[in-house]
């Protein structure tokens, strides 16, 4: 009889526990906790070239895409180009999408632990800067 | 391909043609056809892009061309055998007249190009339109164009590279060579050495389309001598030279 009794006590305090802590994590937001979420530039312009949740999920097969289109068939059109993409979201602090931890592309790339090529050949930052910047 | 495939791409052909006429109001156009094509159409074997260098135009100190080269495309400018170079200056001297000639050689952008032939990826290639790339999405750095290519044109990157030109991306542990600055022929533009060559008052280098029987190339080489280098090679190449 006094084991279970034990028993009772135990399982009250460990609900007890369990309940104070969901409900801390609660006040904190969902994800709370030591995963940081990345933080996301605020771009240019108004809106995306497609509907943003498209973007996050699919900009991969979109560049994918449009580099075949542009390297083999000359199509340079803005909308899906990398390029056009480097010109809304440098950040205003590096000037560049890859250059540090919190820029537009680094800051996604590494909370999901994926390594991104495209900058070792293209370049990170738009035009005018990369003009101002060379002799 | 059939007698229906071939209407439809007539009608294609014209509704593109209509689409790139559009005005706005008389005299602006709501899209700017790029040597007859527009932004949104693929390049067509329509044109041949190509060059015609006057070698008694080209002098032999003269370096314009390979300097606007590197600035247009983000080169070092550095010679040793490790560096990209896109074009080399030439200076040729025939041992029995003591003749000497100075002549930029770069990619001669060849219609049967061996550098395509040998690539084990497919990354080597002919556009539609006569310009040899190399699409380094899938050059995998073996260098074997390079051995191919008679006229020494390619380069390998060998150091990884940094502050490259929006246009023009290019990275270590892949081939590349004279593109003809394609991103500027694209645009309606001239490569950046036939620029340099007529700032610089010599206007040695010319420009155009060979398919194109009006054009100035292709009228220059029509009504006066012009060669190809190691023609024997029977590769046609779209650079041609005069006066060696």
């Amino acid at each position: 009889m006094k084991r279970v009794l034990e028993a009772v006590v135990v399982g009250a305090a460990l609900a007890t526990a369990l309940a104070t802590g969901w409900a801390i994590s609660q006040e904190r937001g969902a994800p709370a906790g030591r995963v940081p979420k990345p933080a996301i530039v605020q771009a240019r312009g108004d809106k995306c070239v497609e509907p943003v949740e498209f973007m996050r999920r699919s900009h991969m097969q979109v560049l994918l895409h449009q580099r075949d289109r542009t390297v083999h068939e000359g199509i340079r059109t803005k909308g899906h180009s990398l390029k056009g993409c480097v010109e809304c979201h440098a950040s205003a602090a590096t000037g560049s999408v890859a250059a540090e931890e919190g820029d537009f592309c680094r800051s996604c790339h590494s909370y999901a632990a994926v390594r991104i090529d495209c900058f070792e050949c293209h370049a990170s930052r738009p035009q005018a800067v990369a003009g101002g910047v060379k002799p | 391909m059939s007698g229906r495939d071939a209407a439809r791409r007539q009608f294609l052909a014209w509704g593109a043609g209509a689409l790139a006429t559009l005005t706005i109001a008389p005299g602006v156009l709501l899209l700017r056809p790029v040597h007859g094509r527009a932004p949104e159409q693929a390049v067509t074997g329509k044109a041949r892009w190509g060059l015609l260098i006057d070698t008694n135009r080209c002098a032999a100190g003269c370096d314009a061309c390979v300097t606007a080269c590197n600035r247009e495309n983000g080169l070092s400018g550095a010679t040793r055998e490790t560096d990209a170079q896109w074009i080399r200056k030439v200076e040729l001297r025939d041992p029995r007249t003591g003749r000497k000639a100075s002549l930029p050689v770069m990619c001669q952008h060849c219609e049967h190009p061996p550098c395509v032939d040998v690539c084990p990826t497919g990354a080597s290639f002919r556009r539609a339109d006569g310009i040899v790339l190399v699409d380094k999405h899938i050059c995998i750095g073996c260098r074997y164009c390079m051995m191919a290519c008679p006229y020494k044109a390619r380069s390998l990157v060998h150091e990884p590279l940094a502050d490259q030109q929006p246009d023009v991306p290019r990275g270590k542990g892949t081939v590349e060579s004279c593109t003809l600055c394609v991103h500027r022929v694209d645009r309606g533009e001239r490569p950046a050495c036939v620029e340099a060559c007529a700032a610089a008052g010599r206007g040695a280098i010319v420009f155009g389309d060979l398919n194109d029987p009006a054009s100035a190339i292709a009228r220059r080489i029509a009504q006066y001598p012009s060669v190809q280098v190691r023609a024997d090679l029977g590769l046609n190449p779209g650079v041609r030279y005069e006066g060696i």
